[in-house]
C-alpha cells in the first residue's frame, strides 16, 4: 500500500502545484510556436478562442440588458447587474474580502478531498479487484451515494458539533462515492491478459496491485476525482451555510444579511471562477496522466 | 508414447509427463488435451504445430503455470513445476504491452518486481532491448511503436528476467506478412545469440519449419500429441532461400501428410 499512498499524495500534489505546471505548458507552448509570426499567433489565438470569448461576451450583454430592462424586478435590478457585481469585485479584492472567505472554502474542499482520496482508492481497489467484495458492497454503496450528505447535517453536527469538522465531513462524505465507484470500475475492467503477464513476470497480489491494478485504474481515478472536486464544490456552498463563520457560503449569507445584492452577485461570479479553476486543473491533470491505448 | 528420446541427444531442460486436461463447459467436461509426453531439452528450439482447438495454446499455458493441468506434471530443472514465474518467460500473441509505461519501462517490470535497483534494471533492459534489434526507441510510449517493434519489446522484457525456457504463444499471428517473416528472423537471432531454450506455439506450417530443432505435431478432438518431427534443415537459417529448399518442402509435405487423415473443415492450418 506504500505506493498506494504516494499515488494519493501525489494527486494532491500535483493539484497544489497544477498553477505551476499550467505555466511550465504554456512555456511549451511558446516555443513550439517560436517560428510563427506574433501577428499570425495573436490571429491564430483569437480564432481558435474566438467562439469561447464571444460565449461569455454574449452572456455578459444578455445579464447587462437584463438588469437595465429591469428584468429583475426594479428593486435590485442595479445591484445584478454584471457592471455592478464587477465593482463590488473589485471593492471585494482590496479590502481582502474575497481571499479572507476564498481561502477557508478552499481549505475546506482540499482538505476533505485529501481524505476522500486516502479513503476511497484503496476501497475502490479492493472492490474492483476481488469480486466478492464488489458484490457485498454493491448495493450500500449505490443506495449511500444517492443520499444528498445535506440530509447527514444534524447528524454531523450531533457528532462533531457546529463548525469545520462538520462542513469537512460533509464534504467528504459527498466526495467518496465518485472516488470509489470510479476506482471500482477502473480496477475491475483490467485486462486478464495484463494480469496474466504480470504472474508470468513473478508477480504476487501485492505486485499485480501495485504494478497493474492501480496504474490501470488511474484514468478511472482521475474522472472521479474530476466529478467529487465538482460535486463537492456544489455542496460546500450549503454546508458552509450551517454556522462557520467564514467561507463563500458563509458570505453569501453575510452579504445578504448586509443588503449588498451586488456583492452576493460578485461572490457568485468568484465561486463560478474558482469552481471552474479546479475542474481544468482536473482536465488538465486527465490528459495528462491518463494512459492511452 | 515416449517421446523423450525422440531425436533429442540433449540433456531434458522441460519435461511433460501424461499433462491431460479437462475444461468443465456449462456443467459438460470437455477433455481439451489428452495425455501429453514432451520434452525439450537444453538450448532447444521446439514448436508445438496443430490446429485451432487442439489444445497447443492450452499445453504452453499449463507449462507458463497460468493454467492448471488435470493430470500428469510439468518438471522444468527436474523438478515440478506448480504456478507461473519468471524462470518461464512468456511472450503473448496480443504483445500484453502496459500502454502506461514507455519502451523500457515495459521491459524493466519483471525486474522492478525483483527490486533490482534502478541503474542495473536500465542497463540489462537496454541490453536485452539491443538484443531483440531496439534501439533508441526507449522512451517511446509503446503506442508509438510499429506491431512489430511491440513484440520485440514484450520478447525483451522476457528475456530481462534471463528465464530457464521462453514460451511463445502465437507469438508473430497478428503481424503482416513481411513483419512476421522479419521476426522469425529475428527471433533466430535472438536464440543463437542467448541460447535459451525456446517452446513456440504456432499454427503455421513454414513457420514451425522454418524455427524448429523439432516439430510437436498435435492433433484435435480431443487434443494430443500426434507425431514429433525431427527438423533436420541446415543453420543458420537466417537466408529467406531456406524455404524454397527440397528439404524444407519434403517437411511440410510429411506434415500436411500427418492431417491428410482429417476432414478439411476440421483444419485451420495455413498452408
Amino acid at each position: 500500500m506504500a505506493c498506494f499512498s504516494e499515488q494519493a499524495i501525489g494527486i494532491v500534489a500535483l493539484l497544489l502545484g497544477v498553477s505551476g505546471s499550467i505555466k511550465r505548458l504554456n512555456m511549451a507552448d511558446r516555443i513550439e510556436k517560436k517560428q510563427q509570426s506574433r501577428a499570425g499567433k495573436i490571429g491564430v489565438f483569437l480564432m481558435d478562442r474566438s467562439f469561447y470569448v464571444l460565449g461569455v461576451l454574449l452572456f455578459l450583454v444578455i445579464w447587462q440588458a437584463a438588469s437595465t430592462l429591469k428584468l429583475f424586478g426594479s428593486d435590485f435590478s442595479e445591484a445584478f447587474s454584471p457592471l455592478a457585481a464587477a465593482l463590488a469585485l473589485v471593492e471585494m479584492g482590496r479590502d481582502g474580502d474575497i481571499v479572507r472567505h476564498a481561502i477557508p472554502s478552499l481549505r475546506r474542499v482540499l482538505v476533505s478531498l485529501a481524505f476522500a482520496i486516502l479513503f476511497a482508492l484503496p476501497v475502490g481497489v479492493l472492490v474492483g479487484y476481488f469480486k466478492r467484495l464488489e458484490q457485498l458492497t454493491y448495493v450500500v454503496f449505490q443506495f449511500m451515494r444517492m443520499i444528498s450528505p445535506l440530509a447527514w447535517m444534524p447528524i454531523a453536527i450531533i457528532i462533531f458539533g457546529v463548525g469545520d469538522l462538520s462542513v469537512t465531513f460533509l464534504l467528504w462524505l459527498v466526495a467518496i462515492w465518485p472516488l470509489i465507484l470510479n476506482t471500482a470500475h477502473g480496477a475491475g475492467r483490467v485486462s486478464p491478459l495484463w494480469l496474466n503477464m504480470a504472474k508470468t513476470m513473478g508477480a504476487r497480489d501485492a505486485g499485480i496491485l501495485r504494478k497493474i491494478i492501480i496504474p490501470a485504474a488511474i484514468p478511472d481515478m482521475l474522472t472521479g476525482l474530476r466529478l467529487a472536486v465538482g460535486v463537492s464544490w456544489i455542496i460546500l456552498v450549503p454546508a458552509e451555510m450551517l454556522g462557520v463563520p467564514d467561507g463563500l457560503g458563509y458570505f453569501i449569507l453575510d452579504t445578504r444579511d448586509r443588503f449588498r445584492y451586488d456583492q452576493l452577485i460578485a461572490t457568485i461570479v468568484v465561486i463560478g471562477a474558482i469552481g471552474y479553476l479546479l475542474d481544468s486543473a482536473n482536465r488538465w491533470l486527465i490528459s495528462k496522466y491518463s494512459w492511452k491505448i | 508414447m515416449n517421446m523423450t528420446n525422440n531425436g533429442n541427444s540433449r540433456k531434458p531442460l522441460l519435461e511433460l509427463q501424461g499433462v491431460s486436461k479437462v475444461f468443465n463447459k456449462e456443467g459438460k467436461d470437455f477433455l481439451a488435451l489428452e495425455n501429453v509426453e514432451l520434452s525439450v531439452g537444453e538450448g532447444e528450439f521446439v514448436c508445438i504445430l496443430g490446429p485451432t482447438g487442439c489444445g497447443k495454446s492450452v499445453t504452453l499455458q499449463i507449462v507458463a503455470g497460468l493454467i492448471e493441468q488435470t493430470s500428469g506434471s510439468v518438471i522444468l530443472d527436474g523438478t515440478e513445476e506448480h504456478g507461473p514465474g519468471p524462470h518461464k518467460g512468456m511472450v503473448f500473441q496480443e504483445y500484453a504491452l502496459l500502454p502506461w509505461r514507455n519502451v523500457i519501462e515495459n521491459v524493466e517490470i519483471g525486474l522492478e518486481l525483483k527490486h533490482v535497483p534502478g541503474n542495473e534494471r536500465h542497463r540489462i533492459a537496454k541490453e536485452q532491448l539491443a538484443t531483440v534489434g531496439l534501439s533508441g526507441v526507449e522512451h517511446q510510449r509503446v503506442h508509438e511503436i510499429s506491431v512489430g517493434m511491440r513484440q520485440r519489446v514484450a520478447i525483451a522484457r522476457a528475456l530481462a528476467n534471463s528465464p530457464r525456457i521462453l514460451l511463445m504463444d502465437e507469438p508473430f499471428e497478428a503481424l503482416d506478412a513481411l513483419t512476421k517473416e522479419e521476426m522469425q528472423i529475428q527471433i533466430l537471432k535472438v536464440w543463437e545469440a542467448t541460447r535459451t531454450t525456446i517452446l513456440f506455439v504456432t499454427h503455421d506450417v513454414d513457420e514451425a519449419i522454418f524455427l524448429s530443432d523439432r516439430i510437436c505435431v498435435m492433433d484435435i478432438n480431443p487434443g494430443r500429441l500426434k507425431k514429433v518431427l525431427v527438423n533436420h534443415l541446415p543453420r543458420p537459417r537466417h537466408e529467406c532461400m531456406s524455404r524454397t529448399d527440397r528439404e524444407f518442402n519434403e517437411m511440410r509435405d510429411e506434415i500436411i501428410g500427418l492431417y491428410s487423415s482429417l476432414k478439411d473443415e476440421e483444419l485451420d492450418l495455413i498452408i
